[in-house]
């Protein structure tokens, strides 16, 4: 079976990896080659480029450093921002990504997931889905790349869960705004009742502080992999102790 | 030597020339016969869907060369699952240069369809590729006579397969990390 994957996410902006808290207040960590090199050694499981500046003001993310990702590192790789088009998604993937990961432009163009799963296969096609809890529903948002522009859709999360599959959905990155950036681990009540209707894997993002929230996602729900950022960028986690720990616990663990 | 990477449409193919590249072997991606036939092996990647990579390969005359070589090629993912007789996605005639057909997983095993993330590996011909691989896939072959490597999701399934000249997996080794490499070692080996 499967071993659960560890995904460390490097928040891209204006070329630089980038970490907020609760998705603003944006500080710089380091440069996007050096991390993904380091993340690469480390053991990282796979790796998620999020450009976080491109949806919201209408440009598509630069493509050069996706090739020289590819070029040094031999795991699989994400690539998410402002991705509007098949051919948006070709350049990516040609240069050298396995996945492409879209979120507002699929709120607003749900038929380009049909597109893109049609051309280039459903394991390209990751959805990222922002979601906040608002009077006891799970409420999907979008452009959440700025805090001026999000959006709130006033769609159900499980509704867009169900949609996206149904229209060849890949893989769900299930962000959970409420947790995102404050280090108080994973959503676990979310992403239980999320995962009840989910056939294609489901990552979960949003949390992560300690590494007993790891063990947790792994033992308490059933995601496939968890998704973090800042943790590991301020080396709070290293990535192979975080893995040698979860193995000992019998979770099923690539080392 | 010289590797000829076989641009059988679909996208990354330049995530395997990175891999040789790494590795300090020499490769081009190419689709043309002629450059093709001046090279030491093959690779035959496939991202996309079998109907596509078939209808692919046919519109480029480049089916009788790839039954016809003698030269070590190595088929990666739909590229290997395209050397048996038929596959079910799109109700696709394949290669038929192994027994055997492709199907689908179902979520009725308890398993997510597609498999995606890393899965252990257990080569029965050498145990050293034993290991942990990425697999990206929708598709299986469940057994075949020339099965070497077997892996589990929901069911045995075959993750390596080897027929004379022909060797194949259904994980992508260019994204395995260390196991990949020692299994692009194996294939650059038998050159």
């Amino acid at each position: 079976m499967l071993t659960k994957r560890i995904i460390p996410c490097l928040d891209v902006k204006n070329g630089q990896v980038v970490k907020g808290i609760k998705f603003k207040d944006h500080e710089v960590v380091g440069s996007i080659i050096e991390l993904a090199k380091k993340y690469n050694d480390e053991g990282a499981d796979e790796l998620v480029f999020y450009d976080i500046g491109a949806s919201t003001y209408d440009g598509i993310v630069s493509k050069d450093w996706v090739k020289i990702i590819a070029e040094i590192i031999n795991i699989p790789f994400c690539v998410a921002g402002g991705i509007k088009s098949i051919s948006d998604a070709k350049q990516i993937l040609n240069n050298g990504a396995d996945k492409v990961s879209i979120n507002t432009p699929a709120l607003e163009n749900p038929d380009l997931i049909k597109e893109l799963a049609n051309e280039f296969g459903s394991q390209c096609v990751v959805i990222g889905i922002d979601s906040m809890i608002e009077n006891n529903k799970y409420i999907v948002y979008s452009n959440t790349g700025d805090e001026k522009t999000i959006k709130n859709t006033h769609i159900e999360t499980n509704e867009w869960i169900d949609r996206v599959q149904s229209l060849g959905a890949g893989e769900i990155v299930l962000n959970c705004m409420n947790q995102d950036g404050v280090r108080n681990g994973y959503d676990l009540v979310q992403l239980n009742e999320m995962l009840k209707n989910c056939d294609v894997p489901l990552i979960a993002s949003g949390g992560a502080g300690r590494i007993e929230d790891f063990q947790d996602v792994f033992t308490k729900t059933k995601s496939s992999g968890a998704l973090a950022a800042s943790v590991f960028h301020k080396n709070l986690i290293i990535i192979n102790e975080l893995k040698e720990f979860l193995l000992n616990q019998s979770i099923n663990i690539r080392v | 030597m010289n590797i000829g990477i076989i641009d059988c449409g679909g996208a990354n193919l330049n995530s395997i020339y990175y891999s040789f590249k790494r590795l300090g072997i020499n490769a081009i991606i190419t689709n043309s016969v002629k450059e093709l036939s001046e090279m030491n092996a093959y690779v035959l990647p496939g991202v996309g869907s079998a109907d596509v990579v078939m209808n692919t390969l046919r519109k480029r005359d480049l089916i009788n060369f790839i039954k016809s070589t003698k030269k070590p090629i190595l088929g990666i993912c739909i590229g290997m699952q395209i050397f048996f007789d038929y596959s079910e996605e799109n109700q696709t005639g394949c290669l038929g240069i192994i027994d055997g057909n492709i199907e689908k997983f179902n979520v009725n095993d308890g398993v997510n369809v597609p498999q995606m993330g890393w899965n252990k590996v257990e080569c029965d011909t050498d145990n050293s590729l034993n290991g942990h691989y990425y697999f990206a896939n929708s598709y299986f072959n469940k057994d075949s006579k020339f099965t070497i490597g077997y892996s589990s999701y929901g069911n045995k399934f075959s993750s390596i397969i080897k027929k004379d000249n022909i060797l194949g997996c259904q994980f992508h080794p260019e994204k395995s990390s260390k196991a990949g490499e020692k299994f692009l070692t194996y294939f650059i080996k038998s050159i």
